[in-house]
């Protein structure tokens, strides 16, 4: 609970305070017109439904205290033993999908050097990697393009301004 | 107090995360939205894992808030690439996919 307040709220805030700012000063509204009374019939529909399910439930243990108090229920060491004992994997596959999303986030966030149009891509390869980076490649010898980070001085200064 | 009334808290928190998620424009707003609804669920979750006495619930609401943080996150990642790109931060203006 304080990983989910402490990391998603305090993400919300940072996104909002950073696309308050800028170009777009206007944030949209709410719809109007039809679809606004549409949306809001819906929802009202959506809450006489659920209040209609619960009533009619025939749930004996709903108008009740719910089961017997039993003292290690719902303490941390209960829920850590499920967690590692009957719900390991699901567990696993959690601590993975957290990771996926870390990263699908940094490489949604990245800052891009710049568009590239198609006729300067061309296939990146292990040498541009290897190769000094003072040094062009030998498609730019033969006036075949640029080299894929090749340094001009601008290339260098959003280098250095980098990105994530 | 009886399970039945944490259900109808639970009910209206949802409602309201419905109606925010149909009429907002804003990504920001309709993503807290989806949050809220998902947290109603986590509360009929854990109200309902009390009723049984059973801790199955309580790792289903865990599991639901690592599922939550996750989307908000790439969300988030979405909505500041796309202002990045300084293209105006509404759904009904991103209505094509195009690279």
């Amino acid at each position: 609970m304080i990983v989910y307040a402490g990391a998603v709220m305090v993400l919300y805030v940072f996104v909002v305070s950073y696309v308050s700012e800028g170009p777009f000063q206007s944030t949209p509204g709410a719809v109007g017109g039809a679809p606004r009374v549409l949306a809001y019939a819906f929802a009202a529909a959506l809450a006489v439904e659920l209040m209609i399910a619960m009533l009619g439930s025939g749930l004996q243990g709903i108008d009740g205290e719910g089961a017997q108090y039993d003292p290690g229920f719902g303490t941390p060491a209960q829920i850590g033993e499920l967690l590692l004992t009957r719900f390991l994997l699901a567990f696993e596959v959690a601590s993975f999908l957290l990771l996926i999303a870390a990263v699908g986030a940094v490489v949604l966030a990245r800052r891009r050097g710049g568009e590239i149009d198609s006729t300067q891509r061309r296939a990146l390869s292990v040498m541009d990697m290897l190769r000094d980076e003072r040094l062009g490649t030998m498609a730019e010898t033969v006036h075949a393009g640029p080299a894929v980070g090749a340094t001009t001085p601008a290339a260098i200064d959003e280098r250095s301004q980098g990105g994530w | 107090m009886a399970i039945g009334w944490y259900l109808a808290v639970s009910a209206i928190i949802f409602t309201i995360g419905a109606a925010g998620v149909l009429t907002r424009r804003n990504p920001l707003v309709t993503l807290l939205c989806l949050e809220l609804m998902l947290n109603a669920a986590n509360l009929a979750l854990v109200a309902f894992s009390r009723m049984h006495g059973n801790g199955d619930g309580q790792i289903f609401a865990i599991i639901v808030m690592v599922v939550a943080a996750c989307e908000v996150t790439v969300g988030l990642g979405m909505i500041v690439a796309i202002h990045r790109r300084s293209l105006p931060v509404d759904v009904d203006e991103l209505r094509e996919l195009h690279g």
